[in-house]
């Protein structure tokens, strides 16, 4: 399963409305350590389904989100509940380390 | 069983791998599952690789040694390396995902990893404004004013980059001479963007949620003095990654691993390494690259050598 792209216009409705923990994936396509993380994502979004979903969001095509949450790195990954960051990691990592930083969303 | 896992997919990995493949040696790479490619991966242009009058992009160099290398039957797993048995003449290697590995030899690649400047808040700001790759952060910081650290080549390539978003780029080195090349220097100096701070060594680095300035001392006067910014690229050089080998190979005084003269044998049989983690001194891609083929031809030496001995063993014992 990929997972699905968000932009500037869908964020609030998909994300800060989603009523499910959802994880963002600002990325950019210019970036390696991003394509190198993506299909790790999507296979913890597959192996996870009911616990969490997984989104992406080019941060060059839009910039209004990227911007509102700071990002100065990618990837980085930002966990949402009801709307709030409960939590960033950022950086390419292998899956073991991926899933630890998750662990507390994915159980 | 296999002949070879090569360990590693810089210039030196993937070199070896096209010889190994081409020996018909089917060799097992280990690309690892985020790092793929190694450093190349996270420049620009390549303009002083042979081969590419134009220059190439390093990431594109990469993908093509990667699918030169699988053009002759090279195996590449993208994940990475957790443990290794690198004694007695089985070889095995564990990768994240539980899988095990074992081959008759080993060749070792696995490159180097960024040097941190070793400051209190630099973790803590690591990717609110502190950043190792440049060419991955730098759009982030358009009209902001940025900091790079460092005098070596990738200092002056990522300050050259930078400017293409920043408005103001300093180049913080803690001497008065730098190590980078003559070309690179040359293009820094040019760029009027670009300031260079010498003397100067790096004890702060400020900001509560974002990076917000850095404190510098310098090195002959002692007076402290804060610059505003908003970005601290980290280029101070790179260390050998040799974690998975400690007291396993032998080690050199400058922490590569050691290789017997001008081969890539280290201390213990079967095990050959390459690149960068036997490289104190150049550490260019060509010369990962040349000492990746010495990897794969001493391997195929000793592979003949194990299987001639191994023929004789069975026919002595039949």
């Amino acid at each position: 399963m990929s997972t699905r792209d968000v932009t500037d216009a869908t964020f609030e409705a998909e994300v800060l409305k989603n009523e499910k923990t959802i994880m963002v994936d600002f990325w950019a396509e210019w970036c390696g350590p991003c394509r190198a993380v993506s299909p790790i994502l999507d296979a913890i979004a597959s192996e996870h389904p009911d616990k969490i979903e997984i989104v992406k969001l080019n941060v060059d095509h839009n910039p209004e989100t990227a911007m509102k949450y700071q990002i100065t790195s990618i990837p980085a990954m930002k966990i949402f509940r009801g709307g709030e960051v409960v939590k960033t990691v950022i950086g390419a990592k292998p899956k073991p380390a991926l899933e630890a930083d998750l662990a507390e969303f994915l159980a | 069983m296999r002949h070879v896992i090569i360990i590693g997919s810089g210039p030196a990995g993937y070199t070896a791998a096209i010889y190994a493949a081409r020996a018909n040696l089917e060799p097992l790479v280990i690309a690892s599952s985020v790092e793929y490619g190694g450093e190349l991966m996270k420049t620009t242009d390549v303009e002083n690789f042979p081969g590419f009058p134009e220059g190439i992009m390093g990431p594109d160099l990469m993908t093509r040694m990667q699918q030169q290398a699988e053009r002759f039957g090279a195996e590449i797993v993208y994940d990475d390396v957790v443990s290794l048995e690198l004694d007695g003449p089985v070889k095995a290697v564990t990768l994240g995902n539980g899988d095990r590995h074992e081959a008759h030899a080993v060749i070792y690649a696995t490159g180097s990893a960024y040097r941190k400047l070793g400051l209190p808040d630099e973790e803590r700001l690591s990717g609110y404004g502190v950043s190792w790759c440049a060419t991955c952060d730098g759009a982030f910081f358009r009209q902001k004013t940025v900091a790079v650290i460092g005098g070596g080549d990738s200092a002056m390539e990522e300050a050259t980059f930078l400017t293409r978003f920043a408005d103001k780029v300093y180049v913080i080195h803690r001497s008065e001479s730098f190590r980078a090349s003559a070309a690179m220097i040359d293009r820094a100096r040019a760029d009027e963007k670009i300031e260079f701070v010498m003397n100067s060594r790096v004890e702060h680095i400020y900001g509560a949620e974002l990076v917000t300035g850095i404190g510098i001392v310098d090195t002959v006067t002692g007076d402290e003095r804060t610059l505003d910014l908003q970005g601290v690229f980290v280029a101070i050089g790179a260390d050998p990654r040799t974690h998975l080998v400690h007291g396993v190979l032998e080690l050199t005084e400058q922490g590569t691993i050691a290789v017997d003269g001008r081969s890539s044998r280290t201390s213990v049989a079967g095990v050959f390494a390459a690149g960068d983690v036997v490289d104190p001194t150049y550490k260019q891609a060509i010369t990962a690259a040349g000492s990746g083929t010495v990897a794969a031809l001493d391997a195929q030496h000793y592979l003949e050598t194990v299987h001639d001995a191994s023929r004789t063993a069975a026919v002595a014992s039949a």
